[in-house]
């Protein structure tokens, strides 16, 4: 065997065996690498209980709700299965809007309701002219319906 | 003429003096077309308005930067395998580009994502590996600088860039694979999700980067082969 043979198999065997190691770890750290839970998740119990932890999901169309102090916002963050309602006193990210995508970091309540002490809004990989967007949504096609594709974890 | 002719630095030195100035003349020229069909033609987005406009920059220097690792990493393997010189220096000669094209994708990411997200910066699964890619460059750059036998620092760099490669599919998929704030692939290998002139801004704005790259890649393997070669009959007669 000549000796680049050699080096060449060492280098092909050593790749392998870190991408196979590198695969195990990813796998194994699979629930800790995700940025945020869903809706669904949270209702299954797989998201921490006791520490703050994120949601994400779609602001539901028509739950926003102002408190008079204006700073103050109600809202539901669903993925269409299940929903929860967040508290948030703060300063929205100006993507926040109703159908549009949002990661609330907080903590769950007893009575089921997220205390979010940051808000984060989650714009989707669609760019196209503000005419195009309004005859999709004349066509009952809003964009949004897939604003949150590649989401893990949607049941 | 022999397959390897240019595979001697002596004979690629010329070759890349020759081709250098031509990448940087198409850069130029595909850079111009592509800022303007990206500031100019391209129209405003419906969501984000004006500032998506980040994504002529942002986007092709993030796939220039994986893609310039992996070339990075090719030519590491080839010099390992083969024991080439040129292999090596074209290697040590990307690096610097790689880690300027990694900075500008995560710097232009923090100024879009401020006005978007409501953050400069989040910890999720790619923006935390296109970090640690800016760090793997840094870590190709020092430790092949490292050694006084320049061509011991070239097997050590070179098997850091190997094991490192390990990075690229956990960027690109990372979007797939966890939930993360950042948003999936707006063009793959099925389609796009772009109205068709931002798309063409960004492919124009990717193919000079392309060029750029090439060009600045040659123009340092130039000074490299000087360096290392500067001993020999060929460098001393110039």
């Amino acid at each position: 065997m000549k000796p680049r043979t050699r080096r060449a198999i060492w280098i092909v065997s050593g790749l392998a065996a870190l991408g196979i190691a590198s695969a195990l770890v990813l796998n194994a750290f699979q629930s800790n690498l995700v940025f945020f839970f869903t809706p669904s998740q949270v209702a299954a119990h797989e998201a921490p209980s006791g520490r703050a932890f994120r949601i994400g999901g779609l602001v539901e169309a028509g739950s926003v709700v102002h408190e008079k102090d204006a700073l103050t916002v109600h809202f539901r963050v669903t993925d269409t299965a299940q929903t929860i309602p967040v508290v948030f006193t703060g300063h929205l990210p100006d993507l926040f809007r109703e159908g549009k995508g949002v990661v609330a970091q907080g903590r769950l309540m007893g009575d089921g309701t997220f205390h979010a002490s940051d808000v984060l809004a989650k714009h989707d990989e669609n760019y196209m002219p503000p005419e195009a967007a309004e005859a999709l949504r004349k066509a009952g096609h809003p964009i949004d319906k897939a604003a949150f594709a590649g989401q893990k974890g949607k049941s | 003429m022999n397959f390897f002719y240019f595979a001697s630095p002596s004979t690629f030195y010329r070759l890349a003096g020759i081709l250098a100035p031509w990448c940087f003349a198409v850069a130029a020229i595909l850079g111009a077309a592509g800022l303007y069909v990206g500031l100019v033609q391209a129209p405003t987005d419906a969501q984000q308005g004006e500032v998506y406009r980040v994504i002529f920059i942002h986007v092709p220097a993030a796939w220039m930067s994986m893609f310039l690792y992996f070339v990075m990493a090719c030519y590491g393997a080839m010099s390992l395998t083969f024991n080439t010189r040129l292999a090596a220096m074209m290697a040590r000669a990307l690096a610097p580009t790689g880690a300027m094209f990694t900075f500008v994708a995560l710097w232009t990411g923090a100024f879009w994502g401020r006005p978007t997200w409501g953050a400069y910066w989040v910890w999720d699964a790619r923006l935390t590996s296109e970090l640690v890619l800016l760090f793997l460059y840094f870590g190709f750059i020092a430790l092949g600088n490292a050694f006084e036998d320049p061509r011991r620092g070239d097997r050590a760099a070179a098997l850091l860039a190997l094991i490192g490669v390990v990075n690229l599919p956990i960027i690109y998929f990372s979007v797939l694979w966890w939930n993360t704030l950042h948003q999936g692939s707006s063009v793959s290998f099925k389609g796009t999700s772009m109205h068709v002139s931002m798309l063409t801004g960004m492919l124009l704005m990717a193919f000079a980067f392309w060029s750029y790259s090439i060009g600045t890649a040659l123009a340092r393997v130039r000074t490299i082969i000087l360096e290392r070669e500067r001993r020999t009959r060929w460098v001393r007669a110039l």
